[in-house]
């Protein structure tokens, strides 16, 4: 029975003369590439001809081969068989000679000074889309002919209904967490009853309202980006433009207006849920229902309880704004939607708490 | 005066600094079927998505009905862009509303008609079509070839005066594809409306085109404008005479 022979490929310079033989194909090429490049020029000058007549097989990778060394050693490959020939000659040397642009060279300062112009022009875009769809927004709410209230709706379910459950278990835990951590401290000065003063108004002022807003960023703003991240994809943007329909009453403002009826209600909802942790906390260390209630009536003020509802307003702009701003930014390719996702909840993120850090000062100055 | 719906004027077409076509000036005529053809890659999508108005040329003018889509703004745009209607290649039908919704949706926004009239026309746009079955479902429930005819069907809701269709058969079987043909012609009869089609089927430019526009990548314009006959037979250059044979007579 005949026996398939496997040649090796094999390489062997004698004189001016390099011989190729056996079986040159991906396998074998990879072999004797580094050796070949490697030799070759060290005696560049040294190789006159390729002969190549010993080449039982030659694919792709072999084709390569052959055509990287006589380019190399401008040497001529003599005794191809007639059908490598062919696929050899495919290629011609003239067309891969040519230079491309090389990339131009970006040192790390210059680097870091387009990433930060890049950042600033990025945070001036989302300022100026936030303001604009701001503005788009209210006028649309207040003619509700032009708002698609069944959009408007099919989105506060998603966004907001559904994320009871969510805001809910984190605001409950938080305050429980608040509490627990807060009144062994307190207790060393017989002042735990304070415990609930501090879970309240820290929910109240500052945590509801965030921790709200950094969830929706998550949860909502992400579903927006990709939602309208993939319909531009798909042309439907497109579409939408030359129908003559306004992408931003069709698309942004309902999820804007979304936004701002459902951030508030979920922050007061993680406020109370807030609250209840701590309750359970203070009530399993023996305090009554009673004082605590007393307690937390009597030292948080309406200004604690609107300020944290004024911030989570702002904060469903933002959310809202920021997922729809980075849907309609989004790019085309596969990829281009999970980007624009991930660039909404990271900026959302960001915004959040730099407009958080604002309001402290805001607040701060008019002692609100 | 000819009777021409679209006058292109001294057009460039391109991307930011990336001119792809310049000088690019035709009539289409009304009630006429006029296919744009050309070599991948040399612009016909681009001249399209100028001719429409989604970008904005830095030179040249698009009239339709007289009217400039490139300088008309606010409610004269929206006049103009009610007179259009275009399809996309991917169909762009709007993923997470049914075909009757689609169709719907341009009659929702534009129009006052009590919503059980909407549908009927939903319906009936449908039906030209082939798809008052399908009226329920959603454009990933159906095949390929049925979101291009949806996506017609949408185009023609508020019964445009010209549809632009950017490669409606790219995709579709020879039989689909002769459907959309037939579709076409009898849209093009029936109701008087122009296209202007993106296509490189050479079977259904015979059987549809009125006039070939045909593209040029090299001089970024147009080579030369007939009937496909014409450019078949009398063309001047080699290329495109041969441009007009290859898949009739494949060699
Ligand atoms: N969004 C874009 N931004 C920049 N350049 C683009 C863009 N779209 C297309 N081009 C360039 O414009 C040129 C023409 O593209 P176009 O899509 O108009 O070609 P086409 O004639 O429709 O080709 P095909 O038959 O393959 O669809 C191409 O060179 C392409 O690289
Ligand atoms: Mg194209």
């Amino acid at each position: 029975m005949p026996v398939e022979t496997k040649e090796e490929a094999s390489y062997r310079q004698e004189g001016g003369v390099v011989h190729l033989s056996g079986r040159l194909d991906a396998e074998g090429s990879a072999r004797l590439w580094r050796t070949i490049f490697q030799r070759s020029h060290k005696k560049r000058d040294a190789v006159k001809s390729i002969d190549a007549s010993g080449l039982t097989y030659c694919d792709g990778a072999g084709i390569a081969l052959l055509f990287a060394l006589s380019r190399q050693t401008k040497a001529s490959i003599d005794h191809l068989a007639p059908e490598f020939q062919k696929l050899l000659d495919q290629f011609s040397s003239d067309s891969f000679d040519r230079p491309v642009d090389p990339p131009r060279k970006i040192s790390a300062i210059e680097k870091l000074g387009m990433g930060g112009a890049e950042f600033g022009r990025d945070l001036y875009d989302q300022v100026v889309f936030l303001g604009r769809m701001s503005v788009v927004s209210v006028r649309t709410f207040f003619r509700p002919s032009l708002v698609r209230w069944g959009d408007v709706w099919r989105i506060f379910e998603k966004a907001g209904v559904n994320a009871v459950g969510i805001v809910g278990m984190i605001g409950f835990l938080m305050g429980l967490i608040m509490a627990f951590q807060s009144a062994i401290p307190l207790k060393q000065f017989g002042v735990d009853i304070f415990v609930i003063n501090l879970v309240a108004l820290a929910m109240f002022r500052e945590l509801g309202a965030i921790m709200t807003a950094i969830l929706l960023a998550g949860r909502s703003g992400s579903a927006f980006a990709a939602e309208i991240g993939t319909m531009k994809v798909n042309e439907e943007l497109n579409a939408l433009k030359t129908m003559g329909i306004d992408d931003a009453r069709f698309l942004v403002a309902p999820r804007m207006i979304a936004g701002i009826i459902a951030t508030p209600l979920l922050s007061i909802y993680a406020n109370l849920m807030g609250l209840l942790g701590g309750f359970i906390v203070m009530m399993s260390f023996g305090f009554p229902f009673a004082a605590l209630y007393r307690q937390v009536t009597a030292n948080v003020e309406i200004s604690d309880i609107l300020s944290g509802l004024i911030k989570s307003v702002v904060f469903g702009v933002l959310v809202a704004g920021i997922g729809c701003l980075r849907g309609l930014q989004t790019r085309s390719g596969a990829t281009a939607v999970g980007d624009s996702t991930t660039r909404a909840v990271v900026s959302g993120i960001v915004l959040i708490v730099i407009t958080d850090a604002i309001f402290a000062v805001i607040f701060y100055v008019l002692n609100f | 005066m000819s009777d021409a719906i679209i006058e292109v004027k001294d057009l460039t077409a391109g991307y930011e600094d990336n001119v792809i076509l310049q000088g690019v000036s035709f009539e289409v005529q009304r009630s006429e079927i006029v296919v744009i053809l050309g070599g991948s890659g040399c612009g016909k999508s681009t001249l399209l998505k100028h001719m429409i108005g989604l970008y904005h040329p830095p030179k040249g003018d698009v009239l339709i009905n007289g009217k400039s889509i490139v300088h008309a703004e606010g409610e004269e745009l929206q006049a103009i862009l009610q007179s259009i209607g275009i399809t996309y290649q991917s169909g762009a039908l709007f993923g997470s509303l049914t075909l009757s919704e689609n169709v719907r949706l341009p009659l929702e926004e534009f129009t006052d008609l009590p919503s059980d009239a909407m549908d009927l026309i939903a319906k009936m746009k449908l039906s030209l079509v082939g798809l008052e079955a399908f009226t329920g479902s959603l454009p990933s429930e159906v095949s390929g070839g049925m979101q291009k005819r949806a996506a017609i069907a949408r185009a023609m809701a508020l019964d445009p005066q010209v549809l632009f269709l950017d490669e409606p058969s790219a995709g579709l079987d020879p039989i689909t594809s002769a459907e959309l043909d037939q579709l076409i012609l009898r849209l093009n009869e029936s109701l008087g409306i122009t296209f202007v089609i993106v296509t490189h089927e050479l079977p259904s430019i015979y059987t549809v085109a009125d006039r070939v526009v045909m593209l040029d990548k090299e001089i970024k314009g147009i080579a030369e404008i007939g009937s496909p006959e014409e450019l078949r037979d009398k063309s001047q250059h080699e290329w495109i005479r041969e441009f007009m044979k290859r898949e009739v007579h494949p060699a």
